[in-house]
């Protein structure tokens, strides 16, 4: 536990320092970039041991807030968590000593590491947090740490508005958060998480408001259908390692609170199950449907992040059931499932941002369909996206199917077993991780073949260059994990055994025996993928045999014909995408506006598409304005003289006192 | 055991390219024409192995790669198919799982490759390909999971065996539906009529042919080899569910694979009979697969309710 303390104490001083010595000109990320991997490396340690071994590390100490107590514990659930946070933090901080170069000459980068470490160390934090109050700080320490990265570029008004929604929503997620943990002391009279754990909650109609609280509280930060809007407004405005970083495990914190609140809330009813599942489908599907619709690179992968905590939720969902009918093979694949997802969507979703950063870094533009051919010119980076694609899509042999695989087989095999209640509601898991896998492959086939093949679409593309080691190391090892991950599955799903006996609750041996008959299967899983690379190097070998002293030519690409074909002839993003965004057009709400060709000899036609976010504009934005508009009635209040602030103040604490003295 | 679990895989092998001969000359036979040899492909495949190749100048590793790696994903899908009473030669619980996978990695390699060529006519089938290939999934899923349900088995290697004629006269309704679903898929899967037409020469109205329009010699040949196990694969898929376990081994031989042949023939018969349907029409057809293949499952459960055998 001392190691993980140190870790975060080298954090603030690293990011205390940074702040000091940089100056305009003057740029030391590398300090910041070192500090932070040191930092990983001290807290990976434990987090291993801990994995390993199955125990339980904790620190306390007094603290002086109220109900608050200093107490930090790591235990497996923590450090499943707290490995991907800490590897993630690390690449991603030496990816960017090399993104965050261009600015050197124009501001301090000072302000960003110090954010930077500040993230780390709330995330850690909420992580290890035991006590009710400090994880409240702690959350408040993560969201305001990353508020101020996603503004790093505050100079445009597009920047300070996604800032501006970011800060109000997770800010609205906090409120529903405070709220279920007070209902939670009050039930307990205690803020200790392990107090929580021992005095379950018995009232059904309580534990249901607080399973909602959960949901929004937790989901808000995660990005759950309807409570995403953040999402895909924050994601394109940060820089892009701060990107990876927030969508690859700050989201996450989400699952793993609301994973938290599974354990305080004890047996779930059934209709947490088909809650969680709804939830997932809609997000799952919604979220890659919306990511299909997209333009902008990030805004895709961001929507492409709600998608994924869509899948992490149908996984919590069939465990919920398996827990509530007992079934000790769903717990297992449910949530082993949800869990190993997370852990591989940090390794794709990082590798997937941290590869947009460096087409926006070599090209300058974001926008998919002013792209084409950049893997000609950036091979690293095209390479690394291409397993991050893969993966994503939930393909095998990376790591996305060995999750997808799991959270499928216990839907398959809870459908096989059990009768209406628990069956339809697996069914729909079952349809719709289906339908989000086909539509994957669908939105990062366009995104992979657009950006990166055919022939460049602009000029954005003449000067593109390809990055340096510090942004393509990065992208190489997360690329490795991907397909590491997919080929030592049966090993890393062993690691799963403290935290499913630690957070399911049930007998020891019985999640040791399924947990053997997941890791069996996935041997098989893992012969089948071997077995596909051995055949690959087999039929690549025979093509080059074959094609060896043959003739080889090369010529123009097929167009009926048609010789001199120009890279505006091609394919684009949005047609690609058309059949698709044109059938779900009742859910995504997409805008065309089109200058047909007119004339017998016309000249200029245009098409131009574009899908806002349907919550945000049907939902959030009337809901606000009317906020606005009601609460104008009391700006009064507020007329920016001080003396009367501090008045306020003052009466407010003499009411108070009045109050308590009564 | 072993021995006998190496079968599907080498009929899959030999016998694949022989399903497009049948389907062409069951079509030829409607049309009132003598139509190709049955071993059309057999021969395509040995003329474009011997040849060389020609590339696009836009194209890139990713093209070269795509073939070579659909290949690869379709062979090991072989490995997971049983055929009838013949278990495949991996087999583990919930191995459909990774059977699908590979199938997506297939079309996955196919579309990226065509994007490869920067050809709007390929980006166009491309296009259509994922769009079709996505609504198709759930109905696979969805029959599946029925077809797992009835047997009480999640290995297609075990599903199979316990789907007797009991099993027809008792739950006759769920099969056929997932039947039909099944049917549905492999038609739009193998880019067949009523969703493709493999025949048509018109670079605008294509879907699969046009996303392989730039290959040549080897990797074409690659290509066309895959799409005849995928055809095979899916036909033994829906034969597993029809075809009777028997007591001899060669009886069960001879049925599995004339069942696969037969499949060819009602494709064919498919083709023939009907035309294709209007692009916006398709995915009507893909989602009423998915829903007949729900309908199976909500049956199967109630049917499950009122005799708990």
């Amino acid at each position: 536990m001392i190691l993980l303390l140190s870790a975060m104490v080298v954090l603030l001083c690293g990011g205390i320092i940074m702040l000091l010595v940089n100056r305009v000109g003057k740029n030391y990320s590398w300090l910041g970039a070192f500090t932070v991997v040191v930092a990983a490396v001290m807290g990976c340690i434990p987090a291993v041991e801990v994995l390993v071994g199955g125990f339980t590390l904790e620190f306390r100490c007094a603290w002086s807030v109220p109900f608050g107590e200093f107490f930090v514990e790591l235990d497996p659930l923590s450090a499943w968590f707290l490995l991907p946070t800490l590897l993630l933090s690390a690449l991603s901080a030496i990816y960017g000593v090399e993104y965050l170069r261009s600015w050197e000459e124009k501001r301090s980068l000072g302000p960003v590491w110090f954010c930077y470490c500040l993230l780390v160390i709330g995330m850690v934090l909420v992580l290890v947090a035991r006590n009710a109050v400090l994880f409240l700080v702690a959350w408040e320490l993560m969201a305001l740490a990353s508020f101020f990265l996603v503004t790093f570029e505050h100079e445009l008004e597009s920047v300070r508005e996604a800032g501006w929604i970011y800060f109000v929503a997770t800010h609205l997620g906090t409120a529903f958060l405070l709220a279920f943990f007070l209902l939670l002391a009050r039930e307990t009279g205690s803020m200790d998480f392990n107090v929580w754990v021992n005095q379950r909650i018995h009232t059904q109609g309580l534990a249901g408001i607080l399973f909602c609280l959960a949901i929004i509280g937790f989901g808000s930060k995660a990005g759950f259908m309807p409570l995403h809007v953040w999402l895909p407004e924050a994601h394109p405005a940060a820089p892009s390692h701060v990107s990876a970083l927030m969508s690859g495990v700050m989201i996450k914190t989400g699952i793993y609170g609301l994973i938290r609140a599974f354990i305080f809330l004890g047996t779930p009813p059934l209709w947490w199950g088909w809650g969680l599942i709804a939830i997932g489908v809609t997000s799952g599907v919604l979220g890659v449907l919306f990511a299909l619709a997209q333009h902008d690179l990030k805004r895709l992968l961001a929507y492409h992040s709600v998608e994924n905590i869509g899948i992490i939720a149908l996984g919590l969902g069939v465990g919920l059931l398996g827990m509530n009918t007992g079934a000790p093979a769903l717990i297992v694949l449910g949530f082993g499932g949800a869990l190993l997802h997370v852990v591989n969507h940090a390794l794709f979703k990082g590798l997937l941002f941290l590869g947009a950063g460096a087409v926006l870094h070599g090209t300058g533009t974001r926008e998919i369909d002013d792209l084409g051919g950049l893997l000609k010119r950036m091979p690293w980076t095209a390479a690394t996206f291409l397993f991050g694609a893969v993966a994503i899509s939930g393909l095998p042999p990376l790591n996305g199917f060995v999750s997808e695989f799991l959270i499928f087989w216990g839907a398959f095999k809870g459908g096989i077993l059990t009768s209406g209640p628990v069956a339809v509601p697996l069914l729909a898991v079952i349809a719709g991780l289906a339908l989000i896998g086909g539509l994957a492959v669908a939105c990062f086939t366009k995104a992979f073949g657009i950006i990166f093949l055919g022939e460049p679409r602009s000029e954005h593309v003449a000067h593109a260059h390809e990055t340096g080691w510090a942004m393509r190391l990065p992208m190489l090892a997360l690329a490795f994990g991907c397909g590491l991950i997919g080929l030592l599955a049966p090993l890393v799903v062993r690691g799963l055994r403290s935290v499913l006996e630690e957070l399911s609750g049930i007998q020891r041996d019985v999640v040791g025996i399924n947990l053997a008959t997941t890791t069996n299967t996935l041997t098989f899983v893992v012969i089948g993928a071997l077995t596909f690379l051995l055949v690959t190097a087999a039929l690549v070998l025979l093509r080059r045999s074959l094609l060896a002293g043959r003739k080889v030519g090369t010529s123009a690409t097929w167009g009926c014909g048609y010789a001199r074909p120009t890279p505006r002839m091609q394919y684009t993003a949005s047609s690609f995408a058309q059949p698709l965004t044109d059938l779900f057009r009742p859910l995504l709400g997409t805008r065309k506006r089109i200058v047909p060709p007119n004339g017998l000899f016309p000249v200029g036609a245009a098409l131009k598409t574009e899908t806002p976010d349907l919550t945000h504009e049907e939902m959030y934005r009337p809901m606000f304005e009317r906020a606005n508009d009601w609460l104008s009635q009391v700006r009064w209040l507020q007329h920016g003289k001080v003396q009367l602030y501090v008045l306020y103040i003052a009466i407010t604490l003499v009411v108070l006192l009045v109050w308590k003295l009564r | 055991m072993i021995s006998i679990s190496f079968i599907p895989l080498l009929l899959a092998l030999v016998l694949s390219p022989l399903l497009f001969g049948v389907i062409n000359r069951t079509k030829a036979f409607f049309a009132g024409r003598r139509g190709q040899p049955l071993l059309q492909l057999y021969f395509d495949l040995w003329k474009l192995l011997r040849k060389g190749a020609v590339y696009s100048r836009t194209t890139t590793w990713i093209f070269r790669a795509g073939p070579v790696l659909g290949l690869a994903a379709v062979l090991v899908a072989a490995a997971l198919m049983p055929l009838g009473n013949f278990p495949a030669l991996i087999a583990f619980p919930a191995d459909f799982l990774l059977f699908a996978g590979l199938l997506g990695l297939m079309r996955f390699c196919t579309v990226v490759a065509a994007l490869d060529t920067g050809s709007s006519f390929e980006g166009m089938g491309a296009s259509r390909e994922v769009f079709f290939s996505a609504l198709a999934e759930p109905a696979l899923f969805i029959a599946l999971v029925t077809l797992a349900r009835q047997a009480g088995q999640l290995s297609l290697s075990t599903i199979f065996g316990p789907l007797s004629g009991a099993h027809w006269l008792d739950s006759g309704p769920v099969l056929a539906l997932v039947i039909i679903a099944l049917m549905i898929v492999l038609l739009a899967e193998n880019a067949r009529i009523p969703v493709d037409d493999p025949n048509t020469h018109l670079e605008l109205t294509m879907i699969h042919e046009v996303m392989v329009l730039d290959h040549s010699g080897p990797d074409f040949a690659f290509i066309l080899y895959s799409a005849g196990l995928k055809l095979w694969l899916f036909a033994a898929l829906i034969v597993g569910m029809v075809v009777p376990v028997t007591n001899s081994v060669w009886l069960d031989l001879l049925l599995s694979t004339g069942g696969v042949l037969v499949v060819a023939v009602i494709v064919g018969v498919i083709e023939s009979i009907m035309a294709r349907l209007r692009l916006v029409v398709v995915p009507q057809l893909l989602v009423g697969a998915g829903v007949l293949a729900a309908m199976a499952f909500l049956l199967e459960l109630t049917l499950k309710i009122h005799n708990p055998s």
